[in-house]
């Protein structure tokens, strides 16, 4: 039996998780609250969507949210996203929930109290700062040749 | 008594000034410039703008002292569902009222252990039951604490359990007569009580059997 995923926010980021869990072979169910998000799904989406929002406790169960190995919450707001996975979580027992934060803050705290938060901010100050520390330092040769 | 008031829509900005005319000490944050600009001309500096979701504007606004009692009254319930979660459990701070806008969220925030919340709907809703005499089912108290609640039922003619005792009801799992009212006297529900036509029925009972109660009582 295929593992089942429930993507709530269909955006750059949700609509690119459902899609690349389904051609790996998952169930996927996909939740947003604009219709116009299925195109970016492509043309022949195979999986489900649903229209509405994730906070209604009664579209998660229809969209399959007990059944659900695993659900994904990136919509465009964070409190939004955070209350979704608690709801996934703490009502639904769902055991792998993942969170996207954008904001530091909320991510870390809301990590340490067991929500599985992701944060592409802090992703992006990392990489960006790694990036940039190798630009101010030179190597030791060509500091050397100077 | 230090108050926090998220939210300077019509609900938080007079909750403000009725706190600050009884002497308290009062920040409001309020996010929207237009909003915080009519704001800051009567509280001045006691209003701050900010999204009050962001710990750092939290802090600004003094919650790590902590204050008395936090009030999340924003016009979006994640919003206070977070503030709420934030002041209670990041901050310590031993007080915290939520405003629920929509009653179909009120779910969340018990799942969440956000209490007491204040849901203008429910409480209007909650009226027009006690007002309305159709209404053979009304809410009158919610222990949400207990997971119980208590609800008055009308019996009339109709009623299968009219001229039945009460240990003769197949009353469901999870619920108790408590009273019966007959001819403006209340008396306490026991096995003999025999019900009748008229009686006001107060029962307690785990939220979500009210439909049974019904059947049992009422049949419909």
């Amino acid at each position: 039996m295929n593992l089942r995923a429930l993507i709530i926010g269909c955006g750059r980021v949700g609509s690119s998780i459902a899609l690349q869990l389904q051609q790996e072979g998952w169930d996927v169910t996909v939740v947003d609250e604009n219709e116009d998000a299925l195109s970016r799904l492509g043309e022949r989406w195979p999986g489900t969507f649903i229209v509405g929002h994730g906070m209604d406790t009664d579209l998660l169960r229809d969209a399959g949210i007990e059944e659900a190995d695993a659900v994904v919450v990136a919509t465009d707001g964070d409190n939004t996203n955070i209350i979704i996975g608690q709801v996934a979580q703490k009502r639904f027992d769902v055991r792998c929930v993942v969170v996207r934060v954008l904001d530091p803050a909320r991510a870390k705290f809301y990590a340490e109290r067991g929500l599985d938060t992701v944060c592409p901010t802090s992703v992006s100050i990392d990489r960006l700062m790694e990036a940039a520390r190798s630009c101010a330092i030179p190597a030791p040769a060509a500091a050397e040749a100077d | 008594m230090y108050v926090i008031v998220a939210g300077g829509g019509k609900i938080g900005a007079n909750v403000t000034r009725s706190l600050l005319r009884l002497g308290n000490e009062v920040t409001l944050i309020e996010q929207r410039r237009e909003r915080f600009e009519q704001l800051e001309d009567e509280f001045e500096h006691q209003v701050q703008r900010g999204d009050a979701t962001e710990l750092y504007v939290l802090e600004r606004a003094g919650i790590a002292r902590p204050p008395d009692v936090v009030l999340a009254l924003t016009g979006d319930d994640e919003d206070n569902m977070i503030i709420g979660q934030l002041a209670r459990e990041k901050y310590g701070v031993p007080k915290v009222i939520a405003r629920v806008n929509d009653p179909r969220n009120q779910a969340h925030f018990d799942l969440l252990g956000i209490s007491p919340t204040i849901c203008a709907t429910s409480s209007v809703m909650a009226l027009v039951e006690h007002e309305v005499p159709e209404h053979d089912l009304i809410h009158l108290l919610e222990l949400r604490r207990e997971n119980l609640e208590i609800v008055e039922v009308q019996i009339d003619g109709e009623s299968p359990s009219a001229g039945r005792s009460v240990e003769t009801l197949a009353l469901p799992e999870g619920s108790r007569l408590i009273s019966v009212m007959r001819g403006g006297r209340a008396e306490i529900a026991v096995g003999s009580t025999v019900l009748e036509a008229g009686d006001q029925v107060l029962a307690i009972l785990e939220p979500g059997k009210e439909d049974e109660l019904r059947r049992v009582l009422l049949r419909r």
